[in-house]
């Protein structure tokens, strides 16, 4: 008996054996060599002797495999209970398993069959048959240095001309924004949104003053009011803070 | 020869693919299928032997077609002399799978799981890769599987004219049948 070849596939690993296809060709490779019948199996002898065979091929990895061994147990497991003579309405577990068998054998027999009308074909050679001449040889390349230095200029030319971004940092000034915001505060008593940033705030100066503006109504400088969304912001200053 | 055998015999020639008597008519416009069975049965019986004995090609019925080969006994000295190659053998499962598709064609690959034991996804991806088997439907039921058949090309790797040629499952030793009666194997 052979080592069983790994074969890779793409659906993972799959054990093909030079003897056997599978369990149902394995099983009755056993049945023949110990000379059963196939109507009327041993099934407690059969079902040790697979379990000791893959075992010593070593699929008991296999799935297909397991699974026949289980199916075996089963029906060695079910042979064993006890029946009373004479009841007609017992069913061979076997019988399932032994019209596979038989199904199978059947295969087997047209295997052979094709095989041979294969080998039958093969011997005899249509034309157009022998594979294609190999291409010929690329022929060697005749080149001088100028020429070289040539191709090399025009490849370089291809190369796009590397285009640099500069990163430039724009740190937010919320000292400024507060500064402006404490001079508007000690001037007016109320004021608006609009008049802390401006006519035409960039997005930095928008961000600055609304973190400024945060940061003064936690300390309690000012109060911020807004009377629905998009509405406008209100800013009123917080003079008289309880000490707590 | 008559001059539609010897026209015959140079399509034969040229091709390198059985030629389907549909497809020689078009040689001739003049020519029945009558007249090309006849200049057929001329060529092959010119190159099985007449007065000059037989000789190295012989004209052979493959698929539905008629090809040009190389007599078998000729198979191993031109191997040898690596001047054509016999194909690779299909593996054991492969003509497990071939079989079963053959005889229960148009059918899925659920079946030929159930009767093979094993898992065939693989070996029908090769089949069909070698162009021995199609799809040639879907079937009714859940998912609508793909059901396979046999194509020309798989009567021509196995020299069959049609699936006729295969034998009939009751000429099998194994006929199947209900384990009835024990039968000594």
């Amino acid at each position: 008996m052979t080592d069983p070849a790994l074969v890779q596939d793409q659906n993972g690993f799959v054990v093909e054996l030079e003897q056997f296809s599978g369990p149902l060709d394995l099983l009755l490779h056993l049945i023949h060599e110990d000379e059963l019948d196939i109507t009327d199996l041993p099934i407690a002898k059969i079902a040790d002797q697979f379990l000791a065979v893959i075992g010593e091929l070593g699929l008991n990895q296999a799935a297909d495999y397991l699974e026949m061994a289980a199916r075996l147990l089963r029906i060695k497991a079910q042979m064993l209970l006890p029946r009373r003579v004479g009841d007609d309405e017992w069913e061979d577990p076997r019988a399932e398993l032994v019209r596979r068998l038989l199904e199978y054998q059947q295969i087997r027999e047209l295997v052979e069959w094709l095989g041979v009308a294969a080998a039958r074909r093969a011997e005899q050679f249509g034309r157009g048959f022998a594979p294609a001449p190999p291409a010929a040889p690329p022929a060697p390349l005749v080149i001088d240095l100028n020429d070289l230095l040539a191709a090399a200029e025009r490849v370089i030319a291809l190369i796009p001309e590397p285009v640099l971004h500069r990163v430039v940092p724009r740190p937010l000034d919320v000292e400024g924004a507060t500064a402006r915001i404490e001079a508007l505060l000690a001037e007016r008593e109320a004021f608006g949104w609009r008049d802390v940033v401006g006519e035409r705030p960039t997005i930095v100066d928008l961000l600055s003053t609304f973190i400024a503006l945060l940061e003064l109504a936690k300390r309690g400088a000012l109060s911020v009011r807004q009377d629905g969304p998009f509405a406008p912001i209100e800013i009123r200053r917080e003079s008289a803070r309880p000490a707590a | 020869m008559s001059p539609l055998a010897q026209l015959l015999e140079a399509a034969l020639f040229a091709a390198a693919r059985p030629l389907p008597v549909e497809e020689l008519l078009t040689l001739d416009p003049d020519a029945g299928a009558a007249a090309v069975h006849a200049a057929l049965a001329e060529i092959r019986d010119a190159f099985a032997g007449g007065a000059a004995g037989e000789h190295g090609v012989e004209l052979v019925a493959i698929g539905d077609g008629w090809q040009l080969l190389t007599r078998p006994e000729y198979a191993e000295a031109i191997e040898r002399a690596q001047f054509a190659l016999r194909p690779r053998r299909l593996s054991p499962a492969a003509l497990e799978t071939l079989a079963i598709i053959a005889y229960r064609q148009p059918v899925g690959r659920v079946e030929v799981d159930e009767i093979r034991g094993v898992d065939s996804g693989a070996v029908i991806d090769k089949l069909l890769e070698r162009g021995l088997i199609e799809i040639v439907t879907r079937g009714e039921g859940l998912g609508r599987p793909l059901l396979y058949g046999t194509t020309p090309q798989f009567l021509e790797t196995l020299g069959l004219k049609d699936l006729e040629e295969l034998p009939r499952l009751e000429e099998l030793s194994v006929a199947l049948r209900p384990p009835a009666p024990a039968e000594p194997e």
